[in-house]
């Protein structure tokens, strides 16, 4: 574990082609400094996992504006405010595959939990669930879903303590915690680094074994 | 006379029991929350990950707005008295596990045999969106339906098979309409209410056969 000095400095080596999962729901959780970073670091063709497709001109929009994400993962791409993602898809320009809210936490949560796939109720006998196998289980049909892991997480949690471990702030944990267990690397802003055993163990929510590289952003209030 | 859409949302919270845990989907079903008794102690689940959801915040001394803390339409919202916050794989387990007693959706059709379209009108330049759409449709105990009957172009939105995509099968348990409520039953389509409008007339309306 690394507390890194910039943004810039916590997202170094980032590859080209990587998966990358990017926390947040709408803006609350939404790890704005680590995604300005990664625009500037430069890496492209990337797989970007996230609940939402960008909001506005900043953040995960303005990467997607530069044409450095080919694919995009997500439950709820359309928004009021999500032009940059809607002109993209409708020129054949970016790739989305559509996943329900709950299967998408739950595939991350299964790459991070060793998990080979997993049986869901959800999206069965919709336009989702097209192609994919199913099964029968006590009366109820069920389809075969995969994991999603990320070559790295970019997170946004409250605050961490030196070892790595993380606690939110309200409902900005949203995909937070599955995301870090997902990816092979694991990137958090925060709005403070505290000194190790300042966070209530009883409190914390991800534990430090899942944490690479934290930088703290001091912005956030609470 | 129609119901209203905050009488559709009164009708609605008269059948949400004291002590349930309940999700109001985005758009007409957050109307919902204006009219619960507060001392019926109703919990509300939001999927972003939190119980105990208290009410939009407006902003003022008493309830200012913190970006962190919005519900599922990533409006600002307040928390109560044992409110609890939990992530996203947590929420949805929530759900999916058959935790939530009540979740309350909008929708585009609905068929009699209780299949639910509310995600994607299937328009070839809509962008499609699901959110937890169908995680919410097959999650609950009970799933209500609140939506207008006929859709502004006079089709009916209680149809015998959905023309739109589905978001889920065979999931609604109640419709509640400006002009009825209905139960969904083995036995079929069980008309429990009809407001300014008979019994007969809305037979004569629907093209799902229908039951007293």
């Amino acid at each position: 574990m690394k507390v890194c000095a910039t943004a810039g400095e916590a997202v170094a080596g980032i590859a080209d082609g990587s998966t990358v999962l990017v926390g947040g729901f709408g803006m609350a959780g939404m790890p704005v400094h680590l995604i300005d970073a990664l625009i500037e670091q430069g890496a492209a063709d990337l797989t970007i996992v996230s609940n939402n497709a960008g909001n506005g001109d900043t953040g995960l929009a303005a990467l997607l504006a530069r044409g450095r994400v080919r694919k995009v993962i997500c439950s709820f791409p359309r928004q009021h405010d999500s032009w940059v993602f809607d002109g993209l898809y409708r020129s054949g320009r970016i790739e989305l595959e559509l996943v329900p809210q709950g299967n998408l936490a739950e595939r991350m949560r299964a790459a991070g939990a060793g998990i080979g796939a997993f049986f869901s109720p959800t999206g069965a006998g919709t336009p989702l669930a097209e192609g994919k196998e199913t099964r029968e289980i006590d009366g109820r049909i069920y389809v075969l879903e995969y994991p999603i892991k990320g070559d790295v997480a970019l997170v946004g949690a409250h605050r961490a303590d030196r070892m790595g471990n993380l606690v939110y702030r309200k409902t900005a944990r949203n995909f937070g915690p599955v995301m870090a267990t997902a990816a092979a690397t694991v990137i958090v802003q925060v709005s403070e680094v505290v000194e190790t055993g300042d966070l209530d163990p009883e409190a914390i929510v991800t534990p430090s074994i899942y944490v690479d590289r934290v930088v703290s952003v001091g912005t956030v209030a609470g | 006379m129609s119901l209203s859409k905050q009488e559709m949302a009164a009708t609605v919270a008269r059948d949400i029991p004291p002590g349930a845990f309940v999700n109001l989907g985005i758009g007409q079903p957050t109307l919902v929350a204006d009219h619960l008794f507060p001392d019926a102690g109703v919990v509300l689940h939001t999927e972003n990950g939190m119980l105990n959801m208290g009410r939009a915040a407006t902003g003022g001394p008493e309830d200012p707005v913190d970006g962190d803390l919005t519900n599922a339409g990533k409006q600002p919202v307040t928390e109560l008295p044992g409110s609890s916050y939990f992530d996203s794989a947590a929420s949805f387990a929530m759900m999916r596990g058959g935790h939530l007693d009540v979740c309350v959706l909008g929708a585009f059709q609905v068929s009699a045999a209780g299949d639910l379209a509310n995600w994607h009108t299937g328009e070839p330049d809509a962008i499609p969106a699901v959110g937890g759409a169908m995680d919410l449709a097959i999650g609950a105990k009970s799933v209500f339906v609140m939506m207008t009957l006929f859709a502004r172009d006079g089709a009916p939105k209680l149809v015998p098979h959905c023309t739109y995509p589905l978001t889920g099968v065979g999931c609604v348990d109640r419709i509640y309409t400006d002009l009825a409520t209905f139960e969904l039953t083995a036995a079929g389509v069980v008309v429990r209410e009809t407001f300014g409008i008979t019994y007969d007339e809305l037979a004569g309306r629907l093209e799902v056969p229908l039951r007293r």
